[in-house]
């Protein structure tokens, strides 16, 4: 069945280092060939991508699809077809939705609406604590046979260090990877933007840099105490860079991922109190930036993800106090990844192992790469289209995006997940 | 921030006094000075807003700040509706939003807005209808900037030129928008140098790019001001480990006669009140010879007079 022909692209493969111009061929929901069809293979669709880039979908490390829980925001069915049209096969969820995902029970009931969704694979991690409470251990080896891909604090830091211990080794019993986002609860508390002039002229508590570095130096010091592979999420300071930098140095199995909105929008985005650049953790100064986009380079943040956390308008209608943080970011990752090669940050090669073979390699995914044999997650994009980014193009059911009215250049044509099409950009 | 601008440049809300030219803060404070006869005579009205309706929006609890908007209004011969928000539809929840698209059917032609979160008055006149003004009476820890400009008004009033002057405002930055207020104006005007006295705790951070000298002692601070500007000092502030005790704060901050001698021989000492006796301030010294705090009150009236005709249009006519 479903024997599909990939005609005339370049085919971008970071996993395995291939740039070429060459047929893809698809068969069995797999990656059957490139450049040469196998023995026996017909054809039954031919797309022809001439002039386009074909590279392995984009696995995005941090997305909230909001569902369970809050279905008036967005649902897996809209943004598994959102995350399908910005080019990603893979979203994996943080653990924090309502019910929190500490129970294979909750796992099911996601991967059933993502059966029924039919568009990109969705790949919760589980809670390291019940409840995300920071108090009891989550059966951590009946998550990973239900489909946890990870264990996650979900955005909720454990607070006590000896459970924050406890868990990671326990997830280190089963080969599961720890995704952790550091922050201080105390430091960051009441905080809304980065502490910096603009929150001092605007009036607003601040979020100093240290809630992140201090919670960092914590972690890092039970990375190096039981040897579990653990993965940040989300940096935003240079400091924070600097000690995964030294961390990964001294061998510590430690990776790092960062939103790709970081790395174009600073605390002046927030100037004239402009909620949609309101997130968590928050965009922080130019230096901070600068010094983000060097390790992304350099490969010491190995992911760059969207972070996506769609919100209905209302939640971002209020001054800044009553608004909710988070931007909605599916439609924008692969435009700002490709934009950081437009401006000269890192090769294409480098910057699709950020979204493909790096974060399928700190999950341990077989996705992530074009080599024959794989499963045949696929996102093929025009590298030269121009287009206008706004709410009527976006395709998430969360419009709350830092870059509407941004003009981006390349825009994903068609999406395979498992060799089947479950998106191609219409004509217009 | 050109949201309170309008195309000409001419006052359309007034939500901070940064980033405004100087030539409009000098038109505020003459405009308040043409107003200071209306409240001399004994009719003390003025028909500059006749038939114009002003909505005091107060989402947070005031007493003075109302009370002299409203006075205000009423000079200008407005008609003045009060609504106290914290125990009216909010309560409810009613969004911000809606609660203004409500407002706004009630036909009337500027809200003075106080709200607890910063950005609240811009976020009003962000979405009000064209035409709404809006005025910020205090929001979060933003912006206060009626108050900044009665506090700039008082102070030409007695120094006349604000070049040559040294001015302090000490005591709790951190959490106050009548302080950022006060810098942006004083700046804007182009005061010689402002100066802010205060322990780390109750300083933002980087408050230097707000083009002010920092100070941790206060008799360093006040040698040779012209101007002190005492700051309330609220008492949840002893919780949080913001600072160790009233009498600590007292001893190193708090305003005396003895601290004042370091000042200039002509100092004027300033509080835009409630005044906390004994922590912030001695009572020698705010109801001293030197203390100028009652006029602020009084001048308050006509400064809000000014901005209120301003953001509407008819100030112009008066001045």
């Amino acid at each position: 069945m479903n024997n599909i022909v990939l005609s005339g692209g370049r085919i971008v493969d970071p996993a395995n280092g291939l740039d070429t111009e060459a047929d893809l061929f698809v068969s069995e929901g797999r990656i059957a060939g490139i450049g040469e069809a196998p023995s026996g293979f017909r054809a039954e669709q031919t797309l022809d991508v001439g002039g386009q880039i074909v590279c392995p979908g984009l696995i995005d490390l941090a997305a909230r699809p909001r569902e369970p829980g809050a279905t008036h925001k967005a649902t897996i069915a809209s943004e598994a077809r959102a995350a399908a049209a910005g080019g990603i096969t893979t979203l994996c969820c943080p653990p924090d939705s309502q019910p929190v995902v500490d129970s294979t029970s909750v796992v099911e009931l996601i991967r059933r609406r993502e059966r029924e969704a039919a568009g990109a694979k969705i790949l919760p991690y589980g809670a390291l604590t019940k409840g995300l409470a920071g108090e009891q251990l989550t059966e951590m080896a009946a998550l990973k046979a239900a489909g946890c891909a990870a264990m996650a604090d979900g955005g909720h830091v454990i607070r006590n260090s000896l459970v924050l211990r406890r868990a990671m080794e326990y997830a280190g019993s089963f080969k599961l990877p720890v995704l952790l986002t550091p922050k201080d609860p105390w430091l960051s508390e009441g905080g809304l933007i980065h502490e910096g002039h603009v929150a001092t002229r605007l009036g607003l508590t601040g979020i100093p840099a240290a809630a992140e570095t201090a919670a960092l130096g914590r972690d890092l010091a039970l990375v190096q105490q039981t040897g579990v592979r653990t993965h940040f999420g989300r940096l935003s300071t240079a400091a924070g860079a600097n000690q995964i930098a030294r961390a990964q140095q001294q061998g510590l199995p430690v990776t790092a991922d960062v939103a790709a909105l970081q790395l174009f929008l600073t605390e002046m985005d927030l100037w004239d109190f402009n909620t949609a650049c309101q997130v968590d953790p928050p965009v922080r100064s130019d230096s901070d930036r600068a010094a983000l986009r060097q390790a992304v380079a350099n490969g010491q943040i190995a992911a760059i993800c969207s972070d996506h956390q769609p919100h209905e308008p209302d939640a971002k209608d209020g001054p800044m106090g009553t608004s909710s943080p988070g931007a909605s970011g599916l439609d924008s990752l692969l435009p700002l990844v490709l934009r950081l090669v437009d401006e000269g940050v890192l090769p294409l090669m480098d910057a699709l192992a950020r979204v493909t073979s790096n974060p399928a390699h700190i999950l341990g995914l077989e996705a992530g790469s074009l080599a024959v044999g794989r499963v045949a997650d696929i996102c093929v994009f025009d590298p030269k289209a121009v287009w206008w980014f706004n709410a009527e193009t976006m395709h998430s059911m969360g419009k709350n995006s830092p870059f509407l009215g941004w003009e981006f250049t390349g825009r994903v044509t068609h999406t395979l997940v498992d060799g089947r099409l479950v998106y191609r950009l219409s004509q217009q | 921030m050109s949201l309170q601008l309008d195309e000409h440049g001419r006052l359309r809300h007034f939500l901070t006094t940064e980033g405004l030219p100087r030539p409009l803060l000098t038109q505020i404070l003459d405009t308040a000075e043409s107003f200071t006869g209306v409240i001399g005579k004994s009719i003390k009205k003025v028909p500059l807003l006749r038939g114009r309706t002003v909505m005091n929006l107060f989402f947070e609890a005031s007493t003075r700040t109302r009370t002299t908007f409203e006075l205000a209004a009423k000079r200008l011969s407005a008609d003045v509706l009060n609504i106290n928000i914290s125990t009216s539809a909010t309560v409810k929840g009613e969004s911000l939003l809606d609660m203004l698209r409500n407002l706004e059917a009630m036909q009337c032609d500027m809200f003075v807005v106080r709200h607890a979160d910063s950005g609240a008055a811009h976020f009003i006149a962000r979405n009000a209808a064209p035409g709404v003004s809006v005025i910020n009476a205090g929001d979060g820890r933003h912006a206060h900037p009626t108050q900044a400009m009665l506090d700039m008004f008082t102070i030409r009033r007695h120094k006349r030129e604000f070049e040559p002057l040294r001015v302090a405002i000490v005591g709790d930055i951190l959490h106050s928008r009548v302080a950022r207020s006060q810098i942006h104006a004083l700046n804007g005007l182009g005061a010689g140098e402002v100066r802010v006295i205060a322990p780390r705790t109750l300083l933002p951070h980087d408050i230097e790019s707000l083009g002010v000298k920092v100070f941790h002692d206060i008799r360093a601070g006040l040698a040779d001001v012209d101007v002190v500007i005492m700051l309330r000092l609220q008492k949840e502030r002893m919780s949080g480990a913001l600072l160790p005790s009233e009498s600590e704060f007292f001893r190193l901050y708090g305003l005396t006669e003895e601290k004042l001698s370091v000042a200039k021989p002509d100092a004027i000492v300033m509080h835009p009140g409630p005044i906390n006796r004994g922590v912030e301030i001695e009572s020698a010294v705010a109801d001293g010879p030197r203390s100028v705090i009652l006029e602020q009150v009084t001048n308050g009236i006509a400064v809000r007079m000014a901005v209120m005709s301003m953001a509407l249009g008819t100030g112009g006519e008066n001045a």
